[in-house]
């Protein structure tokens, strides 16, 4: 550099001091790496944050996503309660209880595949734990399939099918409508977690996780949870609002 | 080279703890449902709602053990929608309370 | 203090991230951010002319009062397509992808951006969104206007909206995958020393518009979904024939739809800071009051949408709001403009063509920015609502604001990039025909759309000629001042003289590295001692 190397950097560093500018093990320098470590990062430690800090600014995207179907709802509901109870009901609490169960457990079994590959347990208990969260999730999925096909039997999609024969016949396909805009939104989100739980699961597979580089677990977990979380949201705002009316 | 990056690594007892909350929050919030409380269902419900949601994010999700600027993040993305419910429900909210130009 | 010393060209067959690869291969599957940039140039600037294609069309309809030149819902087709190609692939992506893209992690000392493979994979998003708008542009065109609104966009319109509205949508991610980019690098990729109050305002420019990238974007995206889903399926959101509300979708579109205007504005406003300082050769006015100003704008921008809906249906208290929010909205960029003026003030000021944009930037952004504020006065609203009045607003932004930035960065920034120098006399002649054309162009519409002509219309009433006719010249003049930088840069690429590494003597981790880079940006990461811009105040040189 044309200043030539200056002192010590002063206290509220970023915390990086690779002045060997990064680079593979085969460029000739000392000082090896992980295999793992992309060369525009310093460290594995960088690379890690980096990658986590990522995800979860690509989670408040999907927060915001799933929000504005979320500001929807809550407009129609505002506009007709009464008419959306009663379109509730309509949906089986237990379906709906068993799926909420089934999510916390995938969580749960997620949070422990990300823990056995941090602990570098063997791949077996890193892949037991990644195949039980992915069949926990095709579980909901397939609940999911049995409540839709339920609903086009009795004729609950919204469109020149749909028929009503409660009293709020406007609210209640209003209510339909974003049942299926929003359970939809978040079985596709459910799909492509699979997927990505396929990823990781052939990673792991060929045994590259361990303590010292797990991030595409725990960044695949992230992703896995929020999905979770908007079903916490979504069972009781679209399940619960009607059942004290006693439910179908 | 560094074991873990730095990061936690929680005990499998706190998982199942928070396991076994979220469980009992799923149930509470069934059976809460079942009485008519007025609004304090709604009340309920969302107090219920986001308990599990936040166990969720500072357990499962790491961030009780992540840096302040996580808790920023995930915070942001919350309160953005925020924003978006409470000026747009502002506006249906009012509508009708200046004299004649009820919709 | 000492003057910069004369830097001996570089020979260009050094290794530079030009010549480092070469093939249609490793540019496609490149992985270096200064190559992203250029592909995004190249496409960039391919939508910016059939955008303007558009707005030609538009002009020679406008230039007779009579509806002659194409029928009604042509017409309509041609202000939609201006509008969606204009601004969501070219004004939204322009200095973000190009700009940011090259500079931002050489600004902060780094060898790339966080995520190179998401960056390569944002310009192909952007890409296929592009194919599918053209698909729409080229099957039939979409005659909504860029706004989408509804009923008319999911119950009445051709069929093309789904295939407009996908092509939005699919671009949508490109902006998120670009925002996210930026935050994780700015947040974790700083060179040793760099800490965030050392970091050019250019950086924290674009990491304000990053924020609204990530929190806007997706409201858009589920918007236009849900536009697909009633037209498709029929679901009653935005329809009041099938029990949906038309203003929610008007809440919705412009929650994120305000905030993109700050982000088309704010990356425009952080080349106006770099260009200011490099050619009045003096530190910045107000550092931090800027660096503060653009998250304020991005917040607080995120506050006001409701001022595009007074006159829709919207409660009048919740408009009442949302006007005293966009009074707010505009205390910081003022702050900016104050704060470039202190800069320029008692400078040492060279008129190179770069400054000249950033001149220009100033006054047309500063009337720009006014007639906002007009226009949040609601009682004023009522009258110049859907009037050229709003119209001119716009462009005054827009147009006088972020392509004036733009053309300003790429004109600072071309012997960088390039490693080669264009004509400066064409480039200040072309710089004053954008000046002089953008005002012929506009300046009119403000004064016709006062008095009432409406925007969206083939046809106006026959005493409003005089002024169409003179922003249909002015958009001439505009359009050759528009294409001569197509023809001295491509020029300046074959014949142009060698680019020192630094030839205006500007302070900057992006000047002390060779013309074109390596593709590696830094031999050796730097480590950072001090603020990357430093100029002394020039005692010696003109100073009143």
């Amino acid at each position: 550099m044309s200043d030539g190397y200056p002192q010590a950097p002063t206290s509220g560093l970023p915390g990086r001091m690779a002045i060997h500018g990064g680079g593979n093990p085969h460029d000739g320098h000392s000082h090896p790496h992980h295999p793992k470590l992309q060369h525009h990062f310093d460290d594995m430690a960088q690379q890690a944050e980096a990658s986590t800090l990522g995800m979860w600014v690509f989670l408040v995207t999907e927060i915001m996503f799933f929000g504005g179907l979320f500001m929807a709802y809550l407009l129609y509901r505002y506009r007709s309660p009464e008419g959306f109870a009663e379109a509730s009901n309509h949906l089986n609490v237990i379906w709906g209880a068993v799926n909420t169960i089934v999510l916390i457990v995938s969580s749960l079994t997620m949070a422990l595949a990300v823990r056995s590959a941090q602990t570098s347990a063997r791949p077996k208990v890193q892949i037991g734990w990644l195949v039980a969260t992915m069949v926990l999730g095709a579980a909901f999925l397939g609940v999911k399939a049995i409540e839709y096909a339920d609903k086009f039997e009795h004729h609950l999609v919204p469109g020149p099918n749909f028929r009503w024969e409660g009293t709020y016949s406007a609210a209640a396909e209003q209510f339909y409508s974003l049942y299926f805009c929003m359970t939809g939104l978040h079985a596709l989100h459910m799909v492509i977690g699979l997927g990505i739980m396929l990823v990781i699961t052939a990673m792991a597979w060929r045994r590259q996780f361990d303590a010292t580089y797990y991030t595409p677990v725990e960044v695949a977990g992230l992703y896995w949870h929020f999905v979770d979380i908007v079903w916490i949201f979504l069972f009781p705002l679209l399940y619960l609002i009607g059942y004290h009316y006693g439910a179908h | 080279m560094a074991s873990n990056n730095g990061h936690h690594i929680a005990p499998i007892s706190l998982y199942l703890s928070v396991f076994a909350a979220l469980m009992v929050g799923t149930i509470l919030t069934v059976v809460v449902a079942k009485f008519d409380l007025g609004p304090l269902n709604n009340i309920l419900m969302l107090a219920i709602a986001c308990s599990k949601a936040l166990l969720v994010v500072l357990f499962f999700m790491h961030v009780r053990w992540g840096t302040r600027l996580t808790w920023v993040v995930a915070g942001s993305g919350f309160f953005w929608l925020l924003i978006l419910f409470t000026l747009t429900m502002s506006d249906y909210m009012s509508r009708g309370w200046v004299e004649g130009t009820l919709r | 203090m000492k003057l910069p010393e004369v830097i001996e060209p570089e020979p260009m067959a050094t290794l530079n991230y030009l010549n480092n690869g070469h093939g249609l291969a490793s540019w496609l599957l490149t992985r270096d951010h200064k190559r992203i940039a250029l592909l995004y140039l190249a496409a960039i600037t391919v939508f910016f002319f059939i955008g303007g294609m558009f707005a030609f069309l538009i002009r020679i309809e406008l230039l007779t009062p009579a509806g002659d030149v194409m029928t009604a819902e042509n017409y309509n087709k041609m202000f939609t397509m201006h509008g969606v190609v204009m601004v969501f692939f070219f004004l939204i992506p322009s200095i973000p992808a190009v700009l940011g893209n090259f500079f931002i992690p050489i600004m902060i000392g780094a060898k790339d951006l966080a995520f190179p493979r998401i960056n390569l994979l944002s310009w192909y998003i952007y890409i296929l969104g592009g194919i599918f708008t053209l698909t729409a542009a080229l099957s039939g065109g979409v005659d909504t206007g860029w706004t989408f609104y509804t009923p008319y966009s999911t119950a009445a319109a051709n069929s093309h909206v789904i295939t407009a509205a996908l092509g939005v949508f699919i671009t949508g991610f490109s902006s998120i995958l670009t925002g996210l980019n930026f935050i994780v690098t700015t947040h974790r990729m700083r060179a040793p020393g760099m800490t965030w109050f050392r970091v050019p305002l250019f950086v924290w420019a674009h990491y304000a518009t990053s924020l609204i990238f990530i929190l806007g974007t997706p409201v858009i995206a589920i918007t236009v979904l849900l536009v697909g889903v009633e037209r498709v399926l029929h679901f009653g959101i935005f329809d009041p024939a099938l029990g949906g509300d038309p203003i929610l979708f008007q809440h919705l579109f412009w929650f994120y739809s305000h905030p993109a205007v700050y982000i088309m504005i704010l990356p425009a406003m952080g080349v106006i800071s770099e260009v200011v300082q490099a050619y009045a050769r003096k530190n910045v006015f107000g550092y931090s009051f800027i660096a503060f100003s653009s998250l304020a704008i991005a917040i607080i921008g995120f506050l006001v949408w409701g001022h595009h809906i007074f006159v829709a249906g919207q409660s009048v208290y919740a408009g009442m709001i949302f006007s005293v929010i966009s009074y707010i909205v505009a205390v910081p960029s003022a702050i900016k403009v104050f704060n470039w003026t202190a800069t320029i003030y008692r400078g040492s000021i060279s008129l190179d063509s770069p400054m000249l944009y950033a001149f220009g930037f100033i006054g047309l952004f500063t009337i720009g920015g006014l007639t906002g504020l007009f226009l949040a006065a609601m009682g004023f609203d009522i009258h110049v609502h859907d009037t050229y009045f709003v119209v001119a607003h716009f462009h005054y932004i827009m147009v006088g604001g972020a392509i004036m930035g733009y053309l300003g960065g790429l004109h600072y920034w071309w012997p960088k990039i390039t490693g080669k120098m264009y004509s400066e006399s064409w480039a200040k002649f072309a710089a004053l025909l954008v000046f002089v054309g953008f005002n012929l162009t506009f300046f009119p519409q403000f004064l016709v759309g006062y008095l009432g002509m409406p925007r969206r219309y083939h046809m106006y009433p026959p005493e409003f000629q005089v002024f169409n006719v003179l922003s249909t010249a002015g958009a001439t003049v505009l359009a050759v001042g528009y294409l001569l930088p197509m023809v001295y840069f491509t020029y300046s690429i074959f014949k142009g003289a060698t680019a020192p590494a630094n030839p205006w003597g500007a302070k900057g981790l992006e000047w002390e590295i060779p013309s074109p880079p390596p593709t590696e940006n830094f031999a050796v990461t730097p480590i950072v001692t001090h603020g990357t811009h430093q100029y002394a105040p020039s005692k010696e040189v003109g100073v009143v």
